[in-house]
């Protein structure tokens, strides 16, 4: 694990997952870790063992749908897509991460 | 809906996984080539990869995690595990499974009857509102009473109907048969006296036609027509709609077919069906003073059930009948009645019982009976489980270093223990779906039996949600008795001492106390069942041993039907008496006599009797009465000890004579000399009593049934009673097989008058069906008796063989320090006797408590008779050292220098 490069909070992985699939679309789990990653300016590092059990359990809460499809390069592959559910789900933690974020800042700002 | 997908998940796991290896290889795979892209060589690509990965198999299990519901799979898991060890031990599984199976099937049987006679409402609307009128304890009343719950006039019902507020309506009901046979011999059919409300308050709708406006007046019979049952409709009129509106010949005269009742109704008594009912009006049509019941206040026929209103319970509805009792009997006092009587009859009180099930006199008869039954199957179905228990006992010891492996790799104790419950699941589903089955042919065959003693009876089995929910409920509760024990066993012991393991050299007697306990109770609930079985077989064997004082076999009754005779009413008594002559001129026929009653039929008329010349009569003597012809006493072969028989001058015209048995001489006269004397009982008011001149003494014999006590009885002539002739038997003995006297009798019946019907019975039938509960009880309880012996055989022979197995090495041991063969013997027979003595002892305790219950079912014999205790002991004691002769053979055959060269 390279330094600056910080693990995802527990609990933040789903926002990352639901947000990044509102934007783009159906994609798979190694697609995922990429967009992350990039769209993070390389900040976040998502680990690789924990998304697919992230997967799985968001799937069977009805945020996320998954299907079979081909890659560019043919390969078979499990493409996840976010649902109407999801959605609900991304706008709520999308709220309580900005009220979580605005609260530390605060602390911070208190602080320094 | 998302959670049932997990659930469905655990069903489809193989492809789950499948595809969960599949995406994470593809990942693995992406990243690869990723790797290769920026210059890694392809194995070093493959290396970084898993390692940025992290540990494969652990994300595999979490992910399968969050697709499975896992505690619903590692149940399965044990379930299956549970079935591969019974496919593993067929011996085992298909002695466990019967076991459990007859233990659960015949509890279930049982509940099925109590179901069907007590809990399940009457397919009517709302039955939970339903509530029968009765009478409150102290009951008294006097005059006849007619068919089954006879318990009201109609008078009474009349003023019930007329000023209770507690009930949307009140109906009633009488039960009777129908004669539906023009001539010759009498066809049967079930019926009922309904009252014009009768459907209205049950809330059923007829299936076809119409039934008469509930408002009807009960007296008025112009618009009389006949309710017939669905099935009767079937049977007897072949289905068909036009029949509705026809016309259907009962007792001789036509009535139209008004309305069908709806398939599922069977009338209002469970264990009884109903053919035909008519309307209460109808019995004054058949009455030959044409008003019959109706007008009689002292004929007790009818039984009301009424409706609650919303607002009222069946306790203010009592309270209420109870106030209005003075008025209801106030206008319903008999004329005929003496001041004592009216004044007893007066201080009756009315109540309301809660009859959401109907009203049943089998169920009087027999729930008493079936409870004890039910007891004795749960029992039985206990002895099961202890065996079950023990096996599993066994095997958990077995496996006893598996779970210490487990346990000390931190697996929880509930998990082991719900595992290991488990896995006797399959064993309790297989017990109670193959118990199910016996189930419902041990209750077919039951009901069967009740009914070749009881025509009529009919009892609607069938498996509703209580009868479900008992067998399920059974079926956990035996898989966690017998799952239940071993299990918390299995995991108690330290993981460190397991796994040492080895046999121990000595009786660790923690190891085998359960067992021993379970062997104990076995032999404990054993006794109490052979102790009930003995008691209910020695029950019926003094029944069949008591002299009836009558010699049934080769008796035929024939009940005649006059009240369609050609001849005019007072002619017919001398057209029957002519028939009785012809009969004994036959050569089938040995003799032949009148009778008004035949003995066990049911039937019967008291009255209290004084001497005549008793200055002080005060309560008189109870006693029997029976109207017979001249050769009556031959006929049935009862001794005439002193004095003459009636003969045909005993008529009207002649002095009132009776001839009575010896317990009514003792009650009445002592020691002295009846014959000669007179007695009286008392008539109505404002007529002189009857007077009887004692002619004959004979010896005592039964009234109605062999359990009775010792009866006062007085017999009288047929030819001195009045109004009798349309409803007289003969007895007749036969010479020879019965059939030629019936055929003998057919063929006289339409020479003497085609207008007389018949019915024949057998005597020795009537006999036999008034020992019908002890008979049941006997059979089906040393049945339940033998069986319980055996399963606690095998039990104890499991526990003695374990026992010298697991103690083989010390009996070697012993062997080897000289001990003898006998010494051995006496070694484990000695532990035998222990089990059985401590069984034994809390059995007797058990059986003594317990054997209360039995006694209103017991003939000639104690609750708690010292002989059967013993037998009972004894049988137990010889079977458990029975049970133990391979065990000890096999421990005095042990090798010591085979045993010692094992470590």
């Amino acid at each position: 694990m390279g330094a600056g490069k910080n693990d995802i909070l527990q609990g933040t992985l789903a926002l990352l997952v639901l947000a990044t699939l509102s934007t783009r679309g159906p994609c798979h789990g190694y697609g995922l870790c990429g967009h992350i990653q990039a769209a993070s300016t390389e900040l976040l590092r998502v680990e690789e063992g924990s998304l697919y059990p992230a997967l799985h359990r968001m799937q069977q809460a009805g945020w996320l749908r998954a299907s079979w499809g081909q890659t560019e390069k043919g390969r078979r592959a499990k493409f996840y897509e976010i649902t109407d559910l999801g959605r609900r789900q991304l706008a709520d933690e999308k709220r309580s991460w900005a009220q979580l974020t605005q609260g530390v800042a605060l602390v911070l700002g208190a602080g320094a | 809906m998302l959670r049932l997908q997990r659930i469905a998940n655990v069903f489809r796991a193989a492809r789950l996984r499948r595809e969960l290896d599949e995406e994470l290889e593809f990942h693995l795979a992406e990243r690869i080539d990723d790797l290769i892209g920026a210059g890694l060589s392809p194995r070093e690509a493959e290396r970084e990869a898993r390692r940025r990965f992290g540990g494969y198999t652990r994300t595999r299990e979490e992910t399968g995690d969050a697709d499975m519901a896992r505690w619903l799979e590692s149940l399965l898991q044990d379930l299956r595990y549970g079935a591969r060890q019974l496919a593993l031990n067929p011996a085992f599984t298909v002695v466990a499974t019967l076991s459990l199976a007859l233990g659960i099937g015949a509890n279930s049987a049982m509940f099925q009857l109590i179901n069907a006679l007590r809990f399940r409402g009457l397919p009517v609307e709302e039955p939970a509102r339903l509530a029968a009128v009765e009478w409150g304890p102290n009951f008294h009343g006097m005059g006849s009473f007619g068919g089954r719950n006879s318990r009201f006039t109609f008078a009474q019902l009349r003023q019930i109907q007329l000023r209770q507020k507690a009930f949307t309506g009140v109906m009633a009901f009488g039960t009777t048969r129908f004669n539906l046979s023009p001539s010759g011999e009498a066809r049967y059919a079930e019926g009922l006296y309904v009252t014009p409300n009768f459907l209205d308050v049950l809330g059923v709708q007829p299936t076809l036609g119409a039934w008469l406006d509930p408002r009807t007046n009960a007296e008025d019979c112009s618009q009389a027509g006949a309710l017939v049952n669905y099935q009767f409709w079937l049977r007897e009129l072949g289905g068909d709609v036009n029949a509705v509106g026809g016309e259907i010949a009962i007792d001789g005269r036509t009535f139209p077919v008004a309305a069908v009742t709806p398939p599922s109704f069977f009338g209002v008594e469970p264990a009884r069906r109903f053919d035909i009912a008519l309307p209460v009006c109808a019995q004054a049509l058949f009455a030959e003073d044409g008003r019959g019941r109706l007008a009689d206040k002292t004929f007790w026929w009818l039984t009301p059930i009424g409706r609650l209103r919303p607002d009222w319970s069946a306790e203010r509805a009592s309270a209420h009948l109870r106030d209005i009792s003075p008025a209801i009997l106030r206008e319903s006092l008999p004329e005929s009645y003496r001041p004592d009587s009216a004044e007893r009859y007066l201080a009756n009180r009315l109540r309301a019982e809660s009859a959401p099930a109907g009203v049943s006199s089998v169920r009087s008869q027999y729930e008493n009976p079936l409870w004890i039954l039910l007891a004795s199957t749960g029992l039985v179905l206990a002895i099961a489980c202890a065996n079950l228990a023990n096996l599993l006992l066994a095997r958990a010891c077995s496996r006893e270093r598996e779970i210490a492996v487990r346990t000390a790799l931190g697996a929880s104790r509930a998990r082991l223990v719900s595992q290991l419950i488990a896995e006797s699941a399959p064993l309790a589903l297989l017990g109670a779906g193959l118990g199910a089955g016996i189930a419902g042919a041990l209750s077919r065959a039951m009901v069967a039996f009740l009914q070749a003693g009881e025509a009529g009876l009919e009892i609607q089995l069938g498996v509703d949600w209580r009868v479900f929910a008992f067998t399920a409920g059974l079926a956990v509760a035996t898989c966690l008795l017998f799952g239940l024990a071993p299990a918390l066993r299995a995991t108690r012991a330290a993981p460190a001492d397991a796994m040492r393991g080895g046999r121990t050299s000595t009786a660790g007697s923690d190891q085998s106390g359960p067992r021993r306990a379970l062997a104990a109770a076995q032999i404990a609930l054993s006794l109490i069942l052979l102790v009930g079985a003995l008691l209910f077989g020695r029950s019926l064997q003094n029944l069949l041993a008591t002299d009836p004082g009558l010699d049934a076999e080769g008796v035929l009754v024939a009940a005649v039907d006059a009240r369609s005779s050609v001849a005019a009413p007072e002619r017919r008594l001398i057209a029957l008496e002519q028939l009785g002559d012809r009969l004994t001129a036959r050569p089938e026929v040995e003799s032949a006599a009148f009778a008004l009653f035949t003995p066990f039929s049911g039937s019967g008329w008291n009255e209290h009797v004084h001497a005549a010349d008793d200055p002080d009569p005060g309560e008189g003597v109870n006693v029997w009465f029976n109207g017979v012809g001249p050769g009556y006493f031959e006929a049935m072969r009862t001794p005439l000890l002193a004095g003459r028989d009636f003969q045909q001058r005993d008529d009207r015209g002649s002095p009132s004579v009776a001839i009575v048995n010896q317990r009514f001489a003792e009650r009445l006269f002592g020691s002295d000399n009846p014959i000669g004397r007179s007695f009286r009982y008392p008539g109505a008011l404002g007529e002189t009593d009857p007077v009887f001149e004692i002619v004959g003494l004979v010896k005592d014999s039964k009234y109605s049934g062999l359990r009775e006590e010792r009866r006062a009885i007085a017999y009288v002539p047929v030819a001195q009673l009045e109004g009798v002739q349309n409803e007289l038997s003969f007895v007749v003995r036969a010479r020879g097989p019965l059939q030629g006297a019936m055929e003998g009798f057919r063929s006289e019946l339409a020479q003497v008058d085609v207008g007389l019907k018949v019915e024949f019975s057998v005597l020795a039938v009537q006999v036999e069906r008034s020992v019908m509960t002890e008979r049941l009880m006997a059979g089906l309880s040393s049945g339940f008796g033998i069986l319980a012996a055996l399963l606690s055989t095998l039990g104890l022979y499991g526990v003695m063989a374990y026992m010298v197995a697991r103690r083989r090495k010390e009996i070697g041991v012993r062997m080897a320090l000289g001990a003898q063969g006998s010494a051995i013997r006496a070694l484990v027979l000695g532990e035998v006797g222990r089990l059985t003595a401590i069984g034994l002892a809390i059995g007797l305790a058990g059986s003594v408590a317990l054997s209360r219950y039995a006694e209103s079912l017991l003939f000639g014999i104690g609750p708690n008779d010292v002989s059967t205790l013993a037998a009972g002991c004894v049988l137990l004691a010889v079977t458990a050292f029975g049970a133990a002769w391979i065990p000890v053979c096999r421990a005095v055959a042990v090798d010591p220098s085979e045993v010692l060269r094992d470590d």
